[in-house]
């Protein structure tokens, strides 16, 4: 299929995609160059996927070009290095590159000009190093996927229980239109993106490497195939031209005909992707010390006057940029970040670069298909037919928009890669993709208030478990004051029946003598007839005093 | 300074784990079709539905003596899920009991507060902290903004704030209809 090298290579096909026109020979006319040092360099302390990063020094504090001024947190995270020597200005919150437009804590570097570098420590070779040393080294460096999602490269590098896995593959596709900083990277620095592979390789300890690239980039191809010669373990791949063959699952689907299940990742089928930038930053990182301070960025679009690729200090403002490569801001329709598919609309010009800006798209009205009013859905089945992932986005579409998030999450929202293919075919304009995040983003807000709520729940339950527990002990300890109480009454009423009794008895007993005295007084006056009764009337009350004592 | 924030997050900790085990410990065996209708409600526990907290309403709602559409916290979201649950009608909010409001979290301006321990007496999730005579304050994270503390203050020094949207919680609007628009 592929000419020269790889003949033999067999290639699949993924379902559907689009062919979006390139608009990429705009960009790589003129060289890479470095972009000019601007007045301050604002740096995020997030960006990446996971959690943000912590600072480690403090404003007014003099940092050294590569230096870490801001640790990782967490797993999921990546530190943050001072791009060029010079002053933390400031930290706090200034505006990100982010669809919400919204601001973000920031460490704000004046550059003293001087590019002092910290003292590097290149690894000598790093075939001696274990692999989780080398994966170590990697995550210091702040290195991310570049290819745009930016998650922190070093989980990805590592095969688990498998101790190895069987393909690596070095992703040049960029298949999205306009961006062409993958491209001029592996025209101009193929030793950098096989010095990293091997790198990478080691890591995960793969048994062989693909570099797959489109064929609309032949300069790269040949540089690449330039670059591996003699090696038997690297090929490079030429893939036709297909819209969105750069997304991981994709692009694994079509060199190797595997397809990764839906809720698994690549590594659960032997495959580990990498993107070529990754891979260069790992060279620099491993091999030269360098962490990742710096990135290519493809400045382009109909408001610039000479599009280009400029090798970008991260935390340089988009606006200088612009105006290096002749942009006129006022011809600015959209800002775009990322390609005119997934790319997201920046809301001023004065945004920071940050580890995952590939492309600054600076569009007039001329670059984007023109925004027409949204039709009612026809049921053509268009977007179904080029959904890269085999989806249904007609059903997606109709129950996003009718909230019912139950439904959309059946149709399998979640595998949704958001490609655009879906609103790119779609005769009736809808925005698709536009409703696909809005109900994600719902679903994960309502994820999170479940779960707040869950834990206030539980809260509030404890809470009146606890007053009940209080008012139980408070409770407890009235009875108990009242029980000794009652204790201290009950042996008074016994002494007071004992008391009675006795009294009873002294009663009686006085009785009977006056009872015997007077009977003997009758005896004496009346004789022997009244002495019977007389004689059984004393005893009465003894036999009343023994029933008393009794009871 | 260094004593009272540790002495706050041992606390913490130890209101922590008393919680895992209180849930595991205590779990009310209750009515499944309260305890179902309880877990569509908010949790604020605020107390707007005219019931003394989220649970004793859905109480009420498994008894017929309550509408589904008296949680002003729970909005919209909160009465669709009643109505899907119970199989009902979905009404609008009863304006009686309030307008969905803007979420918040209570803050205490610490300088002014006396320690008087009202607030935490208040507050139906615990989520205030603190000793008698000594200086209290929120934990954020499980405030539910319900609004009870404010009004114990004797010095007036508890406000709700705003929860401020940042990039991890913000998600993507619903698009806009541009055919209205056009039209
Ligand atoms: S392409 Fe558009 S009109 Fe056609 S089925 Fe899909 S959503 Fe409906
Ligand atoms: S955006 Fe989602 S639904 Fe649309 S084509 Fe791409 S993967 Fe399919
Ligand atoms: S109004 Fe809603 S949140 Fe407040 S107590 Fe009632 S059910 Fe709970
Ligand atoms: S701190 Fe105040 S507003 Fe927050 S949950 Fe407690 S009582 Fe309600």
């Amino acid at each position: 299929m592929s000419r020269e090298t790889g003949a033999t290579r067999r290639l699949w096909k993924f379902h559907g995609g689009v062919h979006p026109p390139q608009h990429k020979e705009i960009s790589t006319t003129l060289p890479v160059s470095a972009a000019r040092m601007p007045a301050r360099l604002v740096l995020p302390l997030h960006q990446h996927i996971g959690e943000p990063a912590e600072p480690t020094v403090a404003k007014g504090e003099k940092v050294l070009k590569g230096q870490m001024i801001a640790r990782p947190q967490g797993y999921v995270s990546a530190p943050v290095h001072a791009p060029t020597s010079g002053t933390i200005a400031d930290i706090g919150d200034y505006p990100v590159p982010h669809p919400s437009g919204l601001s973000a804590a920031c460490m704000v570097i004046e550059p003293d000009g001087e590019e002092c570098w910290m003292e590097r420590q290149p690894i000598e070779d790093y075939t001696t190093l274990p692999p989780s040393e080398l994966r170590n080294l990697i995550r210091e460096a702040g290195i991310v996927g570049l290819g745009g999602a930016g998650f922190p490269a070093y989980i990805k590098y590592n095969p688990g229980h498998q101790k190895a896995i069987q393909t690596l593959i070095l992703n040049g596709v960029e298949c999205e239109p306009f961006i062409t900083c993958d491209d001029m990277l592996m025209r101009e620095a193929p030793g950098d993106i096989i010095g990293g592979l091997r790198v990478i390789q080691h890591a995960l300890q793969a048994r062989e490497c693909l570099i797959a690239i489109e064929d609309n980039k032949p300069q790269a191809i040949a540089a690449l195939r330039q670059a591996v010669a003699g090696y038997d373990d690297i090929e490079v791949v030429e893939v036709p031209t297909l819209y969105p063959q750069g997304s991981e699952k994709q692009l694994i689907k079509v060199l190797t005909g595997k397809e990764v299940p839906a809720d698994g990742l690549a590594l659960n089928i032997g495959v580990v992707c990498a993107n070529v930038g990754t891979a260069a930053a790992v060279h620099r990182a491993i091999n030269r010390g360098e962490p990742l301070i710096s990135r290519y960025v493809t400045i382009t679009g109909s408001a610039v006057g000479a599009p280009r690729n400029l090798d970008v200090l991260l935390g340089t403002p988009m606006r200088d940029l612009i105006e290096e490569c002749d942009g006129d801001l006022g011809r600015i329709e959209r800002l775009i970040m990322g390609g005119p598919m997934m790319g997201f609309a920046l809301h001023r010009h004065d945004l920071p670069v940050i580890k995952t800006t590939n492309c600054i798209l600076a569009a007039t009205a001329k670059d984007l298909p023109p925004q027409r009013p949204e039709l009612p859905c026809i049921r053509c089945g268009a977007c179904a037919d080029v959904c890269p992932v085999n989806l249904l986005p007609q059903q997606l579409y109709w129950y996003s928009k009718h909230h019912n998030l139950d439904k959309v999450q059946e149709y399998d929202l979640f595998d949704c890669i958001e490609c655009g293919c879906c609103s790119y075919v779609c005769p009736s304009n809808i925005p698709l993709v536009q409703y696909f995040r809005y109900a994600k983003g719902d679903i994960w807000t309502q994820e999170r208030e479940k779960e707040k709520s869950d834990i206030a729940r539980r809260r509030h339950e404890f809470r009146q478990l606890r007053i009940e527990r209080e008012k139980a002990e408070r409770l407890a300890k009235r009875n108990r004051k009242k029980s000794a109480l009652k204790a201290d009454t009950a042996m008074a009423e016994r002494d007071k029946k004992k008391a009675e009794i006795q009294a009873a008895i002294a009663r009686t007993q006085a009785r009977r003598q006056a009872a015997m005295k007077e009977a003997e007084k009758r005896r004496k006056s009346f004789g022997k007839e009244a002495r019977g009764p007389m004689d059984e009337t004393p005893q009465q009350p003894d036999n009343a005093s023994d029933n008393e004592r009794k009871e | 300074m260094l004593a009272a924030i540790m002495v706050l997050s041992a606390l913490a900790v130890i209101f922590g784990l008393l919680l895992g085990f209180a849930a595991v410990r205590f779990k009310v065996e209750g009515d499944p079709l309260v305890d179902k209708i309880d877990a569509q409600l908010p949790q604020t526990q605020c107390g707007q539905c005219s019931y003394p907290g989220c649970r004793p309403y859905a109480e009420a709602i498994a008894k017929g003596e309550a509408d589904i559409n008296q949680c002003p916290p729970g909005g919209e979201t909160t009465i669709m899920a009643l109505a899907d649950l119970l199989d009902r009608d979905p009404k609008p909010l009863n304006p009686e009991n309030g307008v969905p409001q803007e979420k918040t979290v209570a803050v205490i301006d610490e300088s002014r507060c006396i320690g008087c321990t009202l607030c935490i007496q208040a507050c139906p999730v615990d989520a205030i902290l603190g000793a008698a005579k000594h200086m209290h304050t929120v934990i954020a994270s499980e405030c539910t903004g319900c609004d009870l503390c404010v009004e114990p203050c004797p010095v007036d020094c508890i406000d709700m704030a705003p929860i401020e949207q940042d990039i991890l919680t913000w998600k993507w609007p619903y698009p806009e209809n541009r055919l209205e628009k056009a039209s």
